[in-house]
């Protein structure tokens, strides 16, 4: 399936030409031996899913990290790039996701910053030459239609606007390739309309551009070449042709090039529970009055209900929302028919939610305390451990948690160890393992495999799946759609945090539901 | 079907939500602790202590090379002021350790010290950094003096309530910047700087000439307590009063609440992690409201003590800094309430020390003031130290930490892509 980099017979050397570039991160492979072709003067998108290595790719690429293994060839020539500014020397210039400028200075300000030509004088006597910056700052951007004033504060400039003066700023460097790391992520449609322009005249300009991105529709219509990472490696390439006699064929392309995103293998899917028992989470026209909703969801007991999606569109709003660490603007949240919404946190885990934590150092596990102490975190209220306010009994909890490390297999020296002496993989199976130990009505299992290797994984899909079988109801918010098709019952795609699909897992489509997770269902309906 | 529909009131009962084996596991019957007792608290405290020393060999180190880095980068500063080093050291150890009386006096300044340092470092358990121990002290002191001094009581019950309103006072100049801090994220080093300026303003106008509470016969002094009010000497012929057993009931109590009731857990829970906590289901604001009065009411216990215990009245200038020197002995203590006694008794060292150093060796006081932010600086730099120390004997600690972390199934994700469809 993996059709690795048909090497180009071009005249001119590649801008950039990777070889078998490998990185990896204590046990996870952020890339595997990757072969990518640049060509000089072309847009090349990088297509992938979150965690697909993209990022990891070309950090390498610009000199942040150093790869394991491979060579990198920028315009025939071998480099070792130690660093960013080994990077630029090269003429590679990055535009990272987080813009980079200050707010206070104006343009000009921002786009000499940290290029002060060398020598004593120059760096610490002599006047910044502002004007003839602001000169070329001009001429730069008339010739390539940037419409920035370079006397403008960037802290009065839209969020467009900004990311053009981070384009500014690269090739204000000397870059004549550009990265581009996701770059209309935070713009508007108008605004995106514009830097896709931009780039365009760029092109057209000499320069090489490589674009980061999951949205399928600003692929197609900008790049020459796609690569599609998937799990660190290339999962495929292809040509987009400029224009397309038949829509048909457009409409193909995509279809392939979703799949090689999202991995078109289906694993076999183990029987469904053949119960339904009554809803146990209901939730009724939910919104936090920003980003999320409304949106309307039910759990029943005895299902799985897997939420898919990119990553960041909504599904860790309705986790907030949930487990009350964010309070509902409007709509509602009922377990087991009881009205939730305005419970503390604490009562709706006493009334029978549990919660595995995406982020498992921001919310799941306490760095500074022992094994004992993260495995009761949340136990500590009341029986059986604290039967009087003025009392935590420290046996019990140490009986408690050693029989979580023991069914869960959870690797540890001892259980009075700080939890950080485990492994990443080891913290994730005690902070499952706690969280089953509340006997949950509705687990919210969020990424619950991140991290685990082969064994833990189906050891916690098995737990799931008995705490489904039981007539508990879990939400599993996961990126990994082979995980989702594995054990979910039902999935319901979020897409700038509504729901835009559902679909039990026995007819899912996969290619539909990668159309829907992308958005590109709506562009071929438009 | 093993789950129980939720009830909603039993969220409110004392009673946690959980898996039956797991609760049959931490129930199962072991001998003396199914029944809980008060009588059972002295021993549970002193096995505790045991399981606390066995995490504190590090804690021992650490205090140990602390100190001696400090001492040795004083050394120079010693040489300076054309002093002899063992003239010195003898001064200073002689003076504060050489006799009975001597270790009384010790233990005499030892006390603000670790009351003090307690203060700081239950706030800094709870990852909230009480700078206004200082002012905390100043209130409580002058709250105790004038209690002291106007209510009408029998004089042991007097001695109580002075204490309880020293620690009302400490509480309610923390409450402030509690509020502040809870309710609109003021950071708590901002505001209870400022408040100290407050106590130090309101104490010196309590007794000033023309203050409501100065005494009769005592410029900036309220009157004095009753005789059997103050804290009763415990060691005949010296200064060394009552306040020790207080400051060490203080210490108990503080280990209790920290490691062993769920009020501590959640302390520290907060501190170690605030995002934990709250998903967790603690009150973030709540936690940060106690956790600041528990260090204010500490802070105010610790002048309270000072004024029932040395001086029998409240003097606005009874305190040369304890609350600061407090966040140095909190530091040096590692936090840990056992730390505290240890680094409390240092300082206290430096402190009855510093007169004879002045006398025999010729060195300023001020000598104390540099050693004690030495002590600091290298507290600071605990992490470094116990680098190099750790990359020295290489060999023993990190094999076993890279063998654990190595265990794991590298790219667990790719294999389980290539399930078959």
């Amino acid at each position: 399936m993996a059709k690795n980099g048909a090497s180009q017979t071009v005249s001119t050397p590649a801008a950039i030409r990777l070889a078998g570039v490998s990185k990896h991160f204590g046990p996870v492979k952020a890339n595997r031996s990757i072969d990518l072709t640049v060509r000089q003067g072309s847009i090349h998108g990088l297509l992938g899913e979150n965690g697909a290595g993209k990022s990891t790719l070309m950090k390498i690429l610009f000199g942040m990290i150093r790869p394991d293994a491979g060579r990198i060839e920028i315009a025939g020539k071998d480099v070792n790039l130690r660093s960013s500014a080994d990077a630029l020397a090269h003429g590679i210039g990055m535009v990272q996701q987080h813009f980079s400028l200050i707010g206070k200075l104006t343009v000009a300000e921002n786009l000499v910053l940290g290029r002060a030509t060398s020598g004593f004088a120059a760096r610490w006597v002599k006047s910044l030459d502002l004007e003839s910056a602001s000169r070329r700052a001009m001429e730069l951007s008339e010739r390539l239609g940037f419409g920035v004033d370079p006397s403008a504060r960037c802290e009065t400039l839209s969020v467009g606007a900004r990311q053009k003066v981070e384009i500014l700023k690269a090739l204000w460097g000397g870059a004549t390739t550009l990265v581009l790391d996701e770059p209309t992520a935070a713009l508007s449609p108008p605004d995106a309309e514009e830097l896709y322009a931009l780039l365009q005249n760029l092109q057209r300009d000499g320069t090489t551009i490589v674009l980061i991105s999951h949205k399928m529709p600003e692929i197609m219509r900008l790049c020459d070449r796609v690569t599609v990472l998937r799990d660190g490696a290339v999962a495929g390439e292809a040509e987009i042709p400029r224009a397309f006699d038949d829509p048909a064929d457009r409409h193909a392309l995509e279809a392939r090039l979703v799949r090689l995103m999202i991995g078109r293998n289906r694993p076999e899917v183990p029987s469904r529970s053949s119960h339904i028992w009554p809803t146990v989470l209901s939730v009724r026209n939910l919104s936090d009055g920003e980003r999320f909703g409304p949106i309307d969801l039910d759990v029943h007991g005895g299902e799985i209900l897997a939420v898919v999606g990119v990553e960041g569109n909504g599904q860790a709003q309705f986790v907030d929302l949930l487990i009350g660490l964010k309070k509902a603007t409007q709509g509602g949240i009922a377990l087991d028919d009881i009205d939730i919404t305005g419970m503390t946190t604490l009562e709706r885990f006493q009334s029978g939610i549990a919660h595995i934590p995406e982020d498992r150092h921001r919310l799941a596990v306490a760095d500074g305390m022992s094994v004992v102490d993260n495995a009761s975190i949340g136990f500590i209220d009341g029986a059986p451990f604290a039967p009087t306010p003025y009392w935590l009994s420290r046996k019990r909890r140490a009986r408690f948690a050693a029989g979580i490390v023991k069914r869960n297999k959870v690797r540890a020296s001892s259980i009075e160890a700080p939890v950080t002496s485990l492994s990443g993989g080891n913290q994730q199976k005690l902070v499952v393992g706690r969280e089953l130990a509340r006997a949950p009505r509705l687990m919210i299992a969020a990424q619950p495999t991140r991290g685990l290797d082969i064994g833990s994984t189906a050891a916690v899909h098995e737990a799931l799946i008995g705490l489904r079988d039981r007539g508990g109801g879990v939400l599993l918010l996961s990126l990994d759609l082979t995980e989702v098709f594995t054990i979910a019952d039902r999935i319901v795609v979020f897409r700038q945090g509504r729901i835009v699909g559902e679909t039990t897992t026995a007819k899912a489509d996969i290619d539909q539901i990668g159309r829907w997770m992308s958005g590109v269902d709506r562009e071929t309906q438009a | 079907m093993t789950m129980t529909a939720s009830d909603p009131k039993a969220a409110g009962s004392r009673q946690t939500r959980m898996d039956p084996v797991a609760m049959a596991e931490s129930l199962r019957p072991d001998t003396g602790e199914s029944a809980f007792a008060a009588q059972q608290m002295l021993p549970r405290l002193i096995g505790h202590f045991h399981r606390l020393s066995g995490h504190l060999g590090g804690q021992v180190l650490t205090f140990m090379l602390t100190i001696a880095a400090a001492l040795i980068a004083s050394v120079p500063m010693i040489w300076i002021s054309g002093s002899e080093l063992w003239l010195t050291t003898t001064a200073l150890f002689g003076g504060a350790l050489g006799s009975g009386p001597a270790i009384a006096e010790t233990l005499v300044q030892m006390i603000p010290l670790l009351i003090a340092g307690l203060a700081v470092a239950v706030a800094f358990h709870a990852s909230l950094f009480n700078i206004g121990v200082e002012g905390q002290l100043l209130f409580g002191g002058l709250v105790a003096g004038i209690v002291g001094a106007t209510v009408d009581l029998p004089p042991a019950l007097l001695m109580v309530a002075c204490l309880l309103a020293g620690m009302a006072g400490g509480a309610l100049f923390a409450l402030i910047p509690a509020l502040l801090k809870a309710y609109r994220g003021a950071h708590e080093v901002v505001t209870t700087i400022m408040m100290n300026f407050v106590a130090l303003a309101v104490s010196e106008y309590a007794v000033a000439p023309t203050g409501p509470f100065v005494a009769a016969d005592q410029p900036s002094a309220t009157e004095r307590v009753p005789a059997g009010t103050q804290l009763p000497i415990i060691w005949e012929g010296t200064r060394l009063h009552a306040g020790l057993l207080v400051a060490l009931g203080a210490v108990a109590i503080v280990l209790w609440v920290l490691y062993r009731t769920p009020l501590g857990f959640r302390m520290r829970l907060m501190g170690a992690n605030h995002g934990a906590a709250r998903a967790s289901g603690v009150s973030i604001e709540r936690m940060t409201i106690f956790a600041l009065l528990a260090s204010g009411a500490l802070g105010g216990l610790a002048g309270a003590v000072q004024v029932l215990g040395v001086y029998g009245r409240f003097y606005s200038a009874f305190s040369p800094g304890y609350g600061f020197d407090a966040i140095a002995v909190a530091l040096l203590g590692a936090l840990s309430p056992i730390g505290v006694v240890a680094s409390g008794f240092f300082f206290a060292v430096l402190h009855a020390g510093s007169v004879p150093l002045q006398a025999i060796a010729g060195i300023s006081r001020e000598m104390v003031g540099v050693v004690s932010g030495l002590v600091v600086a290298f507290v600071a730099a605990q992490p470094a130290m116990l680098r190099l120390l750790s990359s020295l004997r290489k060999p023993t600690i990190d094999d076993s930490l890279t063998e654990s972390e190595s265990e794991q199934q590298p790219a667990e994700t790719s294999a389980r892509m290539e399930m078959p469809s």
